[in-house]
């Protein structure tokens, strides 16, 4: 039977859970790193026993750390994340030039092929690749040099490079999302990249229908239909069918269309869920009710999914990497709130019951189903 | 070759897996740059995390001390008081006080 691994990342130290195929018992380990920020846990398809972790502080800037065996023992291999050339400046929230600067990885992305071979996205934005196991880190200067990059502006949380998709039936593609800049695709390799915010409307914006400044929150896509990409944007829920060429709104019924993470079903490409937040001012959930909602329809129509989660008196929130699904038929979910909760389902979100309570804030949950 | 003790902060023993103090030999004249040399040297784990990699400039959240007083904003090539230099005292690298 295979195995399970939930890999949580939180404000203090990362923590392992694993279960059987079952996924009823399940075993906690952590915290490691502990005291260290963890902005992301993540493993590589292609060898589910390496995994990466992003480790944090103000105090002591960047650690990223690599495991062979599973997580039993890691070892801290390159952080240095130099920019390419002459930086050059973004624009500051008062509209004045920054320079860029680094300060952390926010996701680490492998290769779907290759376990040497790693995107890191990072906080001044900018995406960085690593072929040797992480030892070095290489920038993809095109995407941070784009004719667009002067004007990108930081949301409140920093000018963070959260999503990196890759598709895995052509790797030259990827598609990337930045808060408060927006998304961006390229088709060879990260040389160049096109802005892919057409159809998108943000009213907190001058322009709202301008090319860049939208504050993407999370893009998600189906490895089988790489032209199909679902977005949580700072308000909106969005799909485009053309590899971001044009979006269109598909909040439909949701409470409210605020919210950080999508995902989508690993077997039905249609099927994505979403956690509605109360609204930009207030990151929690409407009536004190966590629900993640579920479109079988790739978006308009949305059911609530409200069993075994908190459905009263619940004020948490569930940040954009802290949604994941498993690879298991049916799939199981897996959710982290902020206040430190990490509940699972083993039925695609019908039913929800914690797997971890009382942990630091979580901001990352990823799933690896290990054969 | 001057042997010196540098007291590190809990992440940066948690992450190099020693004790604090640490024991390391600087290149003579002992200096504050030379002391740092040498704990990246022994720990290159710590590389970046105490200076930045490509300007080495003090991270702002850290501070040098030795002997009661503040040596983060002396030159780089300043030397280490005699008492840190004799062994009677350490040098101190310290964080911010921080919540959270």
């Amino acid at each position: 039977m295979a195995t399970i691994r939930v890999l949580v990342g939180t404000k203090k130290g990362a923590f392992l859970l694993t279960s059987s195929g079952d996924r009823s018992r399940w075993t906690l380990d952590g915290p490691l790193f502990g005291g260290w920020e963890v902005m992301h846990v993540q493993g590589s398809p292609a060898n589910p026993n390496r995994l990466w972790a992003s480790q944090w502080t103000d105090w002591h800037g960047q650690v990223i750390q690599r495991s062979d065996d599973g997580g039993r023992t890691w070892e801290p291999v390159g952080n240095r994340f130099d920019y390419r050339g002459e930086p050059g400046t973004h624009q500051w929230y008062d509209g004045t030039p920054h320079p860029w600067e680094f300060k952390r990885v926010w996701h680490l992305q492998p290769s779907p092929s290759d376990p040497d071979t790693v995107f890191a996205g990072v906080e001044d934005a900018a995406l960085f690749q690593s072929d040797d196991g992480g030892m070095t880190w290489t920038e993809l200067e095109g995407l941070r040099t784009h004719s667009t990059g002067h004007d990108w502006m930081p949301g409140a949380g920093g000018m963070c490079l959260h999503t990196i998709l890759i598709d895995p039936g052509n790797p030259r593609r990827m598609y990337v999302a930045i808060s408060a800049a927006g998304a961006f695709r390229t088709d060879d390799g990260g040389r160049s990249w096109t802005v892919t915010t057409n159809g998108l409307s943000s009213n907190y914006m001058p322009e709202p229908e301008a090319s860049v400044g939208h504050c993407i929150h999370k893009l998600a896509m189906h490895p089988s239909r790489p032209d199909t990409v679902f977005m949580q944007k700072h308000w909106d829920v969005c799909r485009s069918d053309d590899a971001g060429a044009r979006w269109t709104e598909v909040s439909g019924n949701l409470p409210s269309d605020f919210g950080f993470p999508i995902a989508v079903h690993p077997h039905e490409p249609e099927t994505i869920y979403v956690v509605p937040i109360k609204s930009d001012s207030e990151h929690y959930p409407p009536e004190g009710k966590l629900r993640v909602y579920r479109s079988r329809t790739g978006g308009g129509e949305w059911e609530a999914l409200t069993r075994g989660l908190p459905q009263e008196h619940c004020f948490q929130n569930v940040l954009r990497d802290a949604l994941a699904v498993d690879a298991l038929d049916p799939c199981g979910l897996y959710l982290g709130t902020t206040g430190g909760s990490v509940f699972a389902s083993s039925d695609e979100g019908d039913h929800w019951t914690p797997i971890a309570e009382h942990l630091p804030r979580v901001l990352s949950v990823e799933a690896q189903m290990i054969p | 070759m001057t042997r010196i003790r540098i007291v590190l902060p809990h992440h940066l023993r948690e992450l190099a897996e020693v004790e604090s103090p640490v024991e390391l030999e600087v290149a003579d004249p002992p200096t504050l740059a030379g002391a740092l040399d040498a704990l990246e040297a022994a720990l290159p784990v710590l590389k970046g995390t105490v200076r930045d990699h490509g300007s080495g400039a003090r991270r702002a959240y850290l501070r040098f001390y030795a002997c009661g007083r503040d040596l983060s904003h002396d030159p780089l090539d300043t030397e280490l008081p005699p008492e840190v230099v004799e062994g009677g005292e350490p040098l101190r690298v310290l964080g911010a006080i921080s919540g959270g």
